[in-house]
């Protein structure tokens, strides 16, 4: 459904420009006057994590040079929106490079309703009929609704997914395709936009020509998708550093199966004997990937240890394959906490101006998980002073105190949080502070003095005469 | 055990691992270097040894951390974990006020009033000394390793009794004992968190302050044996074993004439101080003056001023006639008014009568014929001969030889470790549970035999070896030797003898020691909670399914969801679970019981009924006919009939039974394949094949094919079964809508 009377958004523009600057004096944007000349788009429902790769062709029509392009959400989008990332593309199909583009929210004053963007700052700014080609990356969560809402162990999972068939965008679009790819050729329905057409596992939505900006036309796709919708509801990852060489790690994991909620019994000796035919979209098997060298790993929850897991290690990697108590169905949740420990020769680096700084992966190890809420805890050691943390976007922060063992003033820990983080959040991040090593030996100090005590109070016992009597 | 002046003569060895630090210590104190007395040398290698005992008795107890992991072990324990954990998070007015409605549905318990509360407070109190030094520690951690702590710090009282009623030797080999003795281990091994981990300490404790005040007739002993009463009566209610035999053991002393002041004195502050502490435990309360348990304490007391009193009388009359008739009146007099008070009061209710399981102690056959759900209990059968064997070892056959000695050498103390011993071995004897009761007494008393055997052998043998001062006396072949052409041929015979018998005391102890670590490696190390066996590979297999269906209903059930399960789970079930159970493991209401029992031998259609009417939302039952796991539900079944019965007579056990004999096969009673615990154990087994070669719906744990394998559920719905089906919850659904 082309939306024809959308226009008429951008003619008070230049007015609510002005307007936008005292308003939103911080997050100032202006439209340059681009056109997209050629669209597509590719839409990845394999798994519950959609990712969405856009190309972009974008072509300059005003005479000033532009360097923004602005990429639009829908409010249902923006919400699930997890990451986006631009590249900008030169070369040729065999010699393509990809050089990472800086990407920002921004306001747009004449967005329709609740429209959210975002603004992509190119490498060279377009002159006048130049064009540049823009690769997009956005993913999002929780997009896909589980229907019928409650399932049985022999059924299997079907699932909505809602998108429009037109590209959202603030720019006239002159061509553009949409790919939808789903995990299996079960497809129960999908709204049709002529042109549309399925073949195998992929829906072609398109070509469509020279659509209006804000153009939009909902579409429906109603497909099977029995991947596992592991989601951790909240996850608390503590990151204790002590100089005496380790690095623990301690995890602690709320995770939940949030596809299509399980109805009536569940059979043992159904999914015993039938595994494939019985909970196909249950999972039982997680995956987790650990930094190499690690050590002391265990997988307990609050009522001990886990015996169902196995460590597979070598010089690059580790990885950690679990299973919860039970398979997870919909709707089935389970706690636990995995652990384990560092060297800390790979973590901790001196940077040139004395400082130190922990240089540890940010996100949730886990392989094709969402984390609904992350929280990182660096635990510094005792005596560390002036933390700050370097991360590739934006988390919120605070500092706490955690008392360990034999603690005295407590360790400063740093703590970071943020939503709706997705494997591409895996990225490096690091926490400077200064240390003194005299710290080091303050416990070790205060254990012998103890200990010193402890025989002089013997001694003294043995050679005192205590009684009253004489 | 003195530490000889002489280098090379054979020491008496207290255990394998201590003889061994003996001769380590020895060799270092006897170079030139390091000058001691040989009064610090004694002091050193005593401590040392102490030392090394305390650190044994707490690694001997790991094995179960080793195996397994640092958990709760059992049933009970489950439930003191639960407790504790709420004392340290809430304080101790919210604990001492806790309703708990999560356990014993519609009732609910009030735990502050219920419960013994010493083991809990001592886990919460280490575990805040630990926070307060900074020691980063779960309380988890604290309450598995409460029981091997103390389990330590007995070892230490041991050494202390055995000092105070023998000698500081046979203190030494008492100590060592008791740290392997697996009497012992079996119930204090590392998680299992229950209350006889700390009671065994408290009631040694008691026991020594109360023989060291007898000894030495000083108020601060008693004050402190009063203390160590109270303790006791905190943590167990085993307190009822102190309070009879302590005054029994005074009533002995009175009627072998060995009254003295410092009795009195002991037993009086003992008493007093003991009864008002002990009264401010709610679960005790008033029964020091209320109950029959109770009384003869009380009796004692008074008879005890009686004999005061007639002793001033006697040292005040010179005239002896005048004093016998006069003795003849009071005595007679004190008891009579003795026996009125106590029938008046037991008439008028005021006193209660004894409990069933304190009669269950005097009559083992008692409980079998009135009271099913004690005598259900695996841990109060009676004791079979097997099990004193593996519990005590040699030390069954040092005990006669101890109680030798101790009458040999009779003394105020030595009448009481003999009393204790007697008793508590009578105990022992009645039910499995009690040995752990009588196992200080045994290895006191056997430490007895060993110390004073080995002290005399050694004295033998060091006495030749001095009479002869034949240069060097290091082998014992060249004493030999040169002994023989010298002295008398009776000597060297003795001599030789001494040393073989020196030698056999040194295997003993050593198969001793061998066996407490092989039975508590095998035997008592298991956590029952998770079950390993032996793959078909020799690899370990090891089922968790209790804590999988557990932690089902944790994080899958709402959590008002009621559970309803024969009561050997609840516990576990509010614990791991954190849900509401029917019934659990204080079986302080039979009919609530005998209501759970009699659901699960109704048809299903009666029981949904009860189901019902108890608000019941998930039925658990444990089942091993895919594992050939033997202690479940279907094993216990007889016991739900008999105890259902015995409140409702509509269940009958004959008809469970065809000819007497419980079967599940096709030849199996009706009623017993359409009772709701043969349905939800069996639903849908009749489809699996357990085992190569055998029919579908093989149960192994019984090795029959099963009677019924078409099973319907009309009323209830399978919600979850474990990977190894031990665990099987049913949902109960909701009634059908009628219109």
């Amino acid at each position: 459904m082309p939306m024809e009377e959308q226009p008429h958004f951008r003619v008070p523009l230049s007015l609510l420009l002005i307007f936008s600057l005292f308003l939103l004096p911080t997050s100032f944007s202006s439209t340059h006057d681009l056109q997209i000349l050629n669209a597509e788009r590719r839409i990845d429902l394999t798994s519950h994590i959609i990712k969405v790769y856009l190309t972009l062709k974008v072509e300059n029509l005003e005479t000033s040079p532009a360097s923004e392009v602005h990429l639009a959400f829908s409010p249902a989008e923006a919400e699930h929106l997890a990451i986006v990332k631009a590249a900008a593309t030169s070369g040729k199909r065999k010699k393509k490079t990809y050089i990472p583009l800086d990407v920002k929210s921004a306001e747009l004053p004449d967005g329709p309703n609740g429209t959210k963007f975002f603004t992509v700052t190119l490498l060279t700014p377009l002159n006048k009929g130049e064009t540049a080609t823009l690769e997009v990356l956005y993913i999002l969560t929780h997009s896909l609704e589980p229907f019928p809402v409650e399932i049985t162990q022999s059924e299997s999972q079907l699932v909505y997914f809602r998108d429009s068939a037109i590209l959202l965008s603030p720019y006239h679009v002159k061509e553009q395709t949409t790919f939808i790819k789903t995990p299996s050729t079960r497809v129960e329905s999908f709204t049709v936009v002529d042109p549309a057409k399925r073949a195998g596992t992929e829906l072609k939505y398109g070509p469509y020509e020279d659509q209006p900006p804000y153009s939009y036309s909902p579409v429906l796709v109603h497909f099977e998708n029995n991947n596992p919708f592991a989601v951790v509801e909240e996850l608390e990852r503590e990151i204790e550093i002590s100089h005496w060489g380790n690095v623990q790690v301690t995890e602690r994991y709320r995770l939940v199966h949030a596809g299509a909620r399980h109805k009536g019994a569940f059979s043992r000796v159904e999914y015993q004997t039938r595994p494939d035919a019985t909970g196909v979209s249950s999972f039982k098997h997680l995956l987790a990937k650990l930094p190499p060298k690690v050590h002391s790993v265990y997988y307990r929850d609050e009522i001990g240890n886990v015996s169902t897991s196995n460590l597979r290690t070598d010089y690059r990697k580790s990885e950690l394959e679990f299973q919860p108590r039970y398979p997870l169905f919909g709707g089935w949740k389970s706690t636990f906490v995995i652990g384990y420990g560092l060297p800390l020769q790979d973590f901790l680096f001196e940077s040139p101006d004395g400082r130190r700084y922990l240089n540890f992966t940010f996100g949730c190890p886990l392989t094709q998980t969402v984390v609904d809420k992350l929280i990182l805890k660096v635990v510094l050691p005792e005596g560390s002073k002036d933390p700050t943390a370097v991360i590739p976007f934006q988390v919120d922060q605070h500092l706490e105190i955690k008392y360990s063992y034999l603690d005295v003033i407590g360790r400063t820990v740093v703590v970071l949080e943020k939503s709706n983080v997705v494997p591409e959040h895996n990225v490096p991040f690091q926490v400077y502070y200064t240390f003194n090593p005299i710290f080091m030996l303050a416990e070790p100090l205060m254990l012998s003095i103890a200990i010193f005590l402890f025989f002089v109070a013997s001694v003294s016992y043995l050679h005192a005469d205590l009684s009253i009597r004489k | 055990m003195a530490a000889s002046s002489k280098p090379g003569s054979p020491r008496p060895p207290p255990s394998s691992s201590s003889s061994m630090a003996q001769d380590l210590f020895n060799n270092f104190s006897f170079s030139k270097t390091l000058k001691l007395k040989t009064k610090q040398q004694e002091l050193l290698i005593r401590v040392t040894v102490l030392t090394l005992i305390y650190i044994l008795a707490f690694i001997t107890r790991l094995f179960s951390v080793l195996r397994y992991e640092s958990m709760i072990h059992e049933f009970d324990p489950y439930f003191n974990y639960r407790t504790t954990l709420y004392l340290t998070k809430n304080g101790f007015a919210e604990f001492w006020n806790w309703f708990d409605s999560e356990s014993w549905y519609p009732l609910g318990r009030i735990i502050g009033g219920t419960l013994y509360p010493g083991l809990m407070l001592t886990a919460a109190a280490l575990y805040w000394v630990l926070r307060f030094l900074r020691f980063a520690v779960h309380i988890r951690e604290v309450c598995v390793l409460t029981a091997p702590f103390f389990a330590s710090n007995t070892t230490l009282v041991a050494y202390f009794f055995g000092k105070e009623i023998w000698d500081s030797g046979a203190g030494i080999v008492a100590a060592a004992l008791i740290a392997i003795c697996p009497g012992y281990i079996s119930r204090s091994v590392a998680g299992s968190y229950d209350n006889e981990g700390v009671a065994i300490f408290a009631l040694l404790l008691t026991f020594y302050l109360f023989v060291k005040a007898v000894n030495t007739g000083s108020l601060a002993w008693a004050l402190a044996s009063a203390f160590g009463y109270f303790y006791m009566v905190s943590a167990w209610g085993g307190y009822v074993f102190i309070i009879n035999l302590v005054p029994l053991y005074v009533l002995v002393l009175l009627v072998t004439g060995r009254y003295s002041l410092r009795l009195y004195v002991a037993y009086n502050c003992m008493y007093v101080v003991g009864m008002l502490l002990a009264m401010q435990i709610r679960f005790v309360g008033f029964q020091h003056v209320q109950s029959g348990e109770h009384m003869a304490a009380m009796g004692v007391f008074f008879l005890m001023q009686v004999f005061f009193f007639l002793d001033w009388v006697r040292h005040l009359l010179s005239d002896a006639k005048l004093f016998e008739a006069f003795l003849r009146i009071t005595v007679t007099g004190a008891v009579s008014v003795g026996a009125i008070a106590l029938g008046v009061g037991t008439a008028s209710g005021y006193i209660s009568p004894w409990t069933g399981r304190f009669y269950s102690l005097l009559d083992p056959t008692y409980a079998k014929d009135h009271i099913p759900i004690i005598a259900s209990v695996s841990e109060h059968q009676p004791t079979a001969w097997s099990s004193f064997m593996f519990d005590f070892h040699i030390l069954l056959i040092l005990f006669p030889a101890g109680l030798y000695f101790c009458f040999k050498r009779l003394s105020d103390a030595t009448i009481f470790i003999v009393m204790y011993g007697l008793t508590s071995m009578y105990f022992a004897g009645v039910m499995v549970r009690l040995i752990l009761v009588a196992t200080p007494a045994v290895c006191l008393i056997s430490a007895i035999a060993v110390s004073a055997t080995v002290k005399n052998l050694t004295r033998l043998v060091r006495s030749q070896s001095q009479a002869v001062q034949s240069g060097s006396s290091k082998g014992a072949s060249t004493a030999k030797s040169s002994s023989k052409g010298v002295i008398d041929n009776s000597q060297p015979f003795q001599r030789n003898g001494a040393i073989f018998l020196l030698l056999g005391a040194f295997y003993l102890l050593t198969r001793y020691a061998i066996h407490c670590t092989w039975v508590t490696s095998e035997a008592y190390s298991s956590p029952s909670i998770v079950l390993a066996a032996r793959g078909a590979h020799g690899n370990r297999v090891i089922f968790d399914d209790y804590r999988e269906a557990y932690f089902w209903l944790r994080q899958n059930t709402p959590p008002d969801a009621k559970v309803m399960s024969w009561w050997d789970y609840g516990y576990q079930i509010t614990a791991m679970g954190n849900r509401t159970v029917i019934v659990d493991n204080n079986t302080w209401n039979n009919t609530h019981i005998a209501t759970v029992g009699r659901a699960m031998s109704s048809y299903e259609d009666e029981a949904y009924e009860i189901m019902r009417s108890l608000d019941v939302d998930y039925v658990l039952v444990v089942f091993g006919g895919v594992t050939g796991y033997s202690s479940d539900d279907i094993n216990k079944f007889l016991w739900m009939v008999r105890i259902g019965g015995g409140v409702f007579p509509v269940i009958k056990e004959p008809d469970y039974l065809v000819n007497g004999e419980y079967r599940v096969d096709k030849g199996a009673a009706p009623k017993m394949l359409n009772c709701l615990m043969y349905k939800l154990s069996y639903y849908r087994f009749g489809e699996l094949t357990t085992e190569y070669g055998k029919p579908p719906g093989f149960d192994r744990a019984r090795g029959v094919e099963i009677g019924n394998k078409d099973i319907k559920l009309e009323y209830l719905e399978e919600a979850f079964t474990t990977q190894n089906w031990i665990v099987r919850i049913y949902k109960v659904k909701p009634p059908k809508n009628r219109w």
